[in-house]
């Protein structure tokens, strides 16, 4: 009788979030579809129809629907690639007995506090601006000409700001696993000969497996919504040279009131979070448990 | 000798490890430099040297209205924060100390719709808050963030709560502790740290969200992200007012962080990497 009452709190104590989540994922999701197969542009919101699968071959069909999966791909694998070997090298050098450790951290962690419109305004007009920017500055004093990052390398320049925003949340992932290696387990392979190059291979590398894979897991889930470091810095030009998924959405949505196209593409976009979802959710699964 | 190489490796570590720590911190600092300059210096060719004038901050506020925005901020991540976790702490306890079969399958849905992507709801959420009036209302974002961060909020006070043993509170009950004398002297002291923690990652995530708070908002309710990302047209002569506008966005959560940086870790992996 009382595990029954137990029970009972139990599922009263979870019900409100559940709930709330439920709703959360149904309602928007089950309106996008419907959405997804109607004309309806908010320009002239009398003339709502049944559309069919046009909405989906017009956005197929977009030459840009095709850029901005591959911009979608460059951005995560690019920042993906960036932050966790960086973070493995700095996680590395952060273990290593040090003078300031603790100010060496903060330091390190810092930009990840900072919010992306800021971190994309500093880059944009701090560092990167081809007049004012410290790589002007750079290029200026080697006597070459400034690059315009924005206007020559867009996607690579989006790259290497939200890059700077996740390597240090990388970094202190890493160095947090790297600290809970056994010390004597390296001292013993040390003493065996094992030299740095194969200590790193065979003994902190698989240790850093399970850490790597969250770092992964977590931060594709960000990465595939970068959305302010493009509207503060390029709004996705020149052309679509730095347009992903999400700001092509966008872009249909509020700049162009096709409800329906967006609709569209955002049904995609769900089928394309499941398929990486899925991938990554089967890699972790191997490794956490 | 062996600890002469020990010292000289320690100066070299830490040579390497300030310079690649000062690279990754230099936008910030410049930024900050750059506020304490006046226009003309500010895009006067490198200088780490600033006049030292707080003009740019006087100008931001009393001029843009950064108030607003700033008030907006607090009150949108610490309201949804406080949201949450009404609405988690229950859930986690539950799935913490009367666990079944299908929590863990609960769980993971949970962490699930974390993965859908915010914007293929903008179009339902924006004609939502269109149509309720809640497009640019405090209220309409408030909920808008406690939802988006409440499965991670239910995750993280999930690993805590696990983390309190079971046995103290048969101990207590033992010595004859009530329900109410279980929560209020046993339970809840053992809690806090926990939720202390949940409590400030998670306005640290509400502040920095830049997806809804920019498209959800135009003037009234819109928090700092909204108020800086307006400043995204170039600038012309604003270097430095706008350097000082954005140290001020960034410099009450870069504290927070600081303050948390431990809890960060196992916070954000869920409780993989602690």
């Amino acid at each position: 009788m009382a595990t029954h009452n137990t029970k009972t709190l139990a599922r009263l104590m979870m019900a409100p979030s559940v709930l709330l989540l439920l709703v959360w994922m149904i309602v928007p999701l089950a309106m996008t579809l419907w959405f997804s197969f109607q004309n309806y542009n908010l320009l002239s919101p009398a003339n709502v129809n049944f559309a069919g699968f046009l909405n989906y071959e017009f956005f197929y069909t977009d030459p840009a629907f095709f850029q901005s999966i591959w911009n979608t791909l460059v951005i995560v694998c690019g920042v993906l690639f960036i932050t966790v070997v960086g973070g493995i090298a700095i996680a590395l050098l952060l273990d290593q007995p040090i003078f300031g450790q603790g100010i060496v951290r903060i330091l390190v962690i810092s930009p990840f506090f900072v919010m992306p419109p800021v971190a994309a305004l500093i880059w944009k007009n701090m560092i990167m601006h081809p007049g004012y920017g410290v790589f002007a500055d750079i290029a200026n004093l080697l006597g070459q000409q400034p690059i315009d990052w924005f206007a020559q390398y867009p996607l690579f320049s989006i790259v290497i700001i939200v890059a700077w925003q996740w390597l240090p949340f990388a970094t202190l992932i890493l160095l947090t696993a790297l600290q809970s290696l056994d010390g004597e387990q390296k001292e013993a392979a040390e003493m065996d000969g094992a030299n740095f190059f194969n200590r790193f291979i065979y003994l902190v590398l698989p240790h850093l497996a399970r850490a790597v894979t969250v770092v992964i897991l977590i931060q594709t889930i960000f990465l595939l919504g970068v959305y302010a470091e493009i509207l503060v810095t390029t709004n996705g030009g020149p052309g679509y040279a730095s347009t992903n998924l999400a700001f092509l959405i966008y872009r249909t949505a509020l700049l162009g009131y096709d409800v329906g196209g967006a609709s569209a593409g955002g049904i995609i976009a769900v089928v394309l979070a499941n398929i990486i979802a899925i991938f990554l959710m089967r890699a972790v699964g191997r490794n956490l448990d | 000798m062996a600890r002469a190489v020990t010292t000289r490796h320690k100066v070299t570590a830490t040579v390497f490890a300030w310079i690649v720590a000062l690279i990754i911190f230099f936008p910030i600092l410049y930024t900050l430099v750059t506020s304490l300059k006046t226009e003309p210096e500010a895009i006067a060719g490198f200088s780490l040297i600033p006049s030292g004038t707080f003009e740019n901050y006087i100008t931001v506020q009393t001029r843009s209205d950064y108030l607003k925005p700033f008030t907006n901020s607090v009150i949108l991540s610490v309201g949804s924060t406080i949201l949450a976790l009404i609405i988690a702490i229950p859930s986690a306890w539950a799935m913490a100390f009367s666990p079944t079969k299908r929590t863990k399958d609960i769980l993971m849905w949970m962490l699930s719709t974390k993965m859908m992507p915010a914007v293929a709801v903008l179009v339902p959420i924006y004609l939502l808050f269109r149509d309720f009036g809640l497009l640019d209302s405090r209220i309409g974002l408030t909920v808008m963030l406690t939802l988006i961060n409440l499965p991670i909020v239910v995750w993280m006070l999930y690993t805590y709560f696990r983390e309190i043993p079971g046995e103290i509170l048969e101990a207590a009950r033992m010595d004859g502790a009530g329900l109410w004398q279980e929560i209020v002297y046993v339970l809840t002291p053992m809690a806090v740290p926990g939720i202390a923690s949940t409590l400030l990652l998670n306005i640290i995530l509400a502040w920095n969200e830049s997806f809804w708070t920019i498209r959800l908002t135009t003037t009234n309710a819109a928090p700092l992200t909204a108020f800086i990302a307006s400043f995204s047209s170039p600038q012309g002569l604003f270097w430095a007012k706008l350097s000082a506008a954005s140290t001020m966005a960034i410099a009450p959560i870069l504290i927070l962080g600081w303050f948390s940086q431990k809890q960060l870790v196992r916070g954000l992996t869920f409780g993989a990497v602690k």
